[in-house]
């Protein structure tokens, strides 16, 4: 049987990457020199709908609530065999915590039918793993987290084997389900030519809108709307609009959303500035070396 | 959620698996214990399973003054579901001020099922709590004796203090190794609450078909001597300097992510963010350059000592001992020095 799975994937600054060049004189980091990536373990969870997709047959559908700039991760998704992106952005999501992100995400998901939930375990920004146990819990779905591989998907039933820390586990759920990959599950594939010279023209009506607007800088406001609403019909026709949806179109409650619906607020942030409080450089020597071993000794670090 | 009940306690989940406690949340129970002791507040420690009640006595010695001791045959192996649904109502009946749980891949996995359930705030892999005070800056309003959720964000670069005034209990996970064992107080006096949980064969929606636990292959963070190799060691033959020096320090060889992906040596050895974090006496970094994602790990070692060959590497910047040269040459001298050393004292 042929399945639908929805993926949810967020872009991220790729913090794995920080060097001098992005940490501001008083130790912070310039997120604006950050170059904005794919988180890596959504890519995991991307390829394994793939390859449930390609086994079985059906549906890909990528999700992802961010700035309007993360529409490229979702281009990225449809060069890679997505059937579907789907942009989230409102000025109204800004500020929420994992929480109020899982409840914005569940009513995006609750708009789509599907049988399989795929996140990647952690997005390497904040590392919590929270979005989606709390995205399952919202959908009432079974969660099965840290999946390093797909054993079985017969009918309605799955069998995964998940990372438990100390070891390993194999599971098996009825579908719908909610899954988390992690990085080891696979390796992802990269563009294929034919979807990207396809999808590398697909915008979403905001991209679309700003296109004709700097294309047509005289136009009046009822010309350009005409523009842009022609624009955005003839980018759907050939399948290439990816879409947006804002929080109106979600029904989404706002007092759960952005910071209002977020009970954890930021205290303080500091920046990490570690250093040793007394240094001494020691000569690669065998006297230097030894007089090290010596200290160390009467310290009673080493015996 | 629950309201702000300043009259809560402090709760621990203790996992266990098996009978066998984690041995994380039983790190973070003397940290509790502190925050219950500032708070003014009881230590209440979650236990759930089936035949588990052994245990409690453990719990006790370790801080605990009450256990809330949930045993049903439904319990005996953890799963998400069964879990939060028991956690949940435990929450609501006895609304705690504070909800702790070990960083682990099952409180990760727990923790924020509950979160969600109880529309509560909740702060992953803290690596410090404190009690302090909020003040919000629009309205000037102070809010007391908040817990302090302490964690390294964005990829470690900085470090967040999260709270939560108003959307209780406040939660959060603790990393592994990050606060340090309590020693068992066999003097130390607490109750025993037994609950009962409203769960049935719905809140089991997994199949666990087969289920391998093993033991660590080493126990970095009881290691008092660590000597690390980095990416720059070269090749899994060359990683051998660092199991030589080790063994003649009587150490536990350990490795930076770089240096365990290129497959130098096992996953369990690894130090970092994504790794073990240690704090050991001495810590020997051989060819790390220092990425702030390993320092997360190992900066709170007592003494520090660095060999690379690049005199700006990071890890110079937090070394107590800096050796700028070849490892190659440099760590068979160190060997060389420690023979010499320990046969003329």
């Amino acid at each position: 049987m042929a399945y639908h799975c929805v993926v949810l994937a967020k872009q991220v600054p790729d913090t794995q990457r920080i060097t001098g060049q992005v940490m501001n004189d008083d130790g912070t980091v310039n997120r604006a020199a950050l170059p904005a990536i794919f988180n890596p373990e959504d890519l995991n969870a991307l390829e394994l709908a793939l390859e449930i997709k390609d086994r079985f047959g059906g549906r890909v559908t990528v999700v992802t609530m961010g700035l309007p700039g993360a529409t490229r991760i979702l281009r990225e998704s449809l060069y890679r065999g997505a059937d579907e992106a789907i942009l989230v952005t409102d000025r109204r999501c800004a500020a929420s915590d994992t929480l109020a992100t899982s409840y914005i995400l569940s009513c995006a998901v609750k708009k789509l039918d599907y049988d399989l939930v795929l996140c990647g375990r952690q997005a390497i920004d904040g590392d919590t793993a929270q979005v989606g146990p709390q995205l399952a819990e919202k959908l009432d779905l079974p969660q099965i987290t840290y999946v390093e591989a797909l054993e079985a998907l017969e009918g309605k039933e799955i069998t995964a084997r998940r990372n438990i820390g100390n070891g390993w586990q194999r599971v098996k759920a009825k579908l719908p389900v909610l899954l988390t990959v992690v990085g080891d599950a696979n390796a992802p594939r990269v563009a294929a030519a034919k979807q990207l010279m396809k999808y590398k023209k697909a915008r979403t009506r905001l991209e679309a809108a700003d296109e004709i607007r700097a294309m047509n800088p005289d136009a009046v406001e009822a010309e350009m709307a005409e523009l842009i609403a022609t624009r955005c019909e003839a980018l759907e026709a050939k399948g290439l609009l990816i879409k947006h949806w804002d929080l109106d179109h979600l029904e989404a409650d706002l007092s759960w959303c952005g910071r209002n619906g977020s009970p954890t607020k930021v205290h303080r942030i500091q920046s990490v500035i570690l250093a040793a409080k007394e240094s001494k450089d020691v000569e690669p020597t065998d006297a230097g070396l030894a007089g090290m071993i010596h200290e160390l000794i009467q310290d009673k670090i080493i015996a | 959620m629950i309201d702000v009940n300043r009259e809560g306690e402090v709760w621990v989940f203790a996992e266990q698996h098996g009978g066998t406690l984690e041995e994380t949340p039983i790190e973070l129970m003397s940290k509790a214990r502190h925050l219950a002791e500032t708070l003014g507040a009881k230590l209440g420690v979650l236990l759930l399973g089936d035949g588990v009640k052994d245990l409690c006595q453990r719990l006790i010695q370790y801080g605990a003054d009450k256990v809330y001791l949930v045993e049903n045959p439904l319990l005996e192996t953890f799963q998400t579901n069964s879990y939060a649904k028991v956690i949940l109502d435990l929450i609501h009946k006895h609304k705690p001020q504070i909800v702790l749980y070990g960083a682990t891949v099952c409180g990760r996995d727990l923790a924020p099922r509950i979160a969600s359930a109880a529309k509560a705030g909740l702060t992953a892999d803290c690596t410090d709590l404190q009690i302090g005070d909020h003040e919000i800056a629009k309205t000037k309003k102070v809010h007391e004796n908040l817990l302090f959720q302490i964690r390294p964000a964005f990829g470690g670069n900085i470090i967040a203090t999260i709270i939560n005034y108003d959307r209780w209990p406040q939660m959060a996970t603790v990393r592994e190794g990050v606060m340090p064992m309590p020693e068992p107080n066999v003097n130390h006096h607490g109750v025993i609450v037994t609950e009962t949980a409203a769960i049935g064969q719905d809140d089991l929606p997994l199949e666990i078909l087969e289920e391998h636990r093993r033991a660590k292959k080493v126990d970095l963070k009881a290691a008092r001597l660590i000597v690390a190799g980095g990416a720059g060691v070269g090749s899994k033959e060359n990683f051998k300097l660092i199991w030589d020096l080790a063994n003649c320090l009587g150490a536990a060889p350990a490795a930076t992510r770089p240096a365990v992906d290129l497959g130098f040596i096992d996953h369990d050895h690894q130090v970092g963010q994504t790794g073990t974090t240690v704090r050991p006496s001495l810590y020997i970094a051989v060819g790390i350059s220092g990425a702030i994602q390993h320092q997360a790990g190992m900066a709170q070692s007592q003494k520090i000592v660095a060999i690379n060959n690049d005199p700006d590497a990071p890890i110079f910047s937090i070394a107590h001992y800096k050796i700028v040269g070849d490892l190659n040459e440099v760590v068979p001298r160190m060997i060389k020095a420690i023979k010499e050393k320990s046969i003329k004292d």
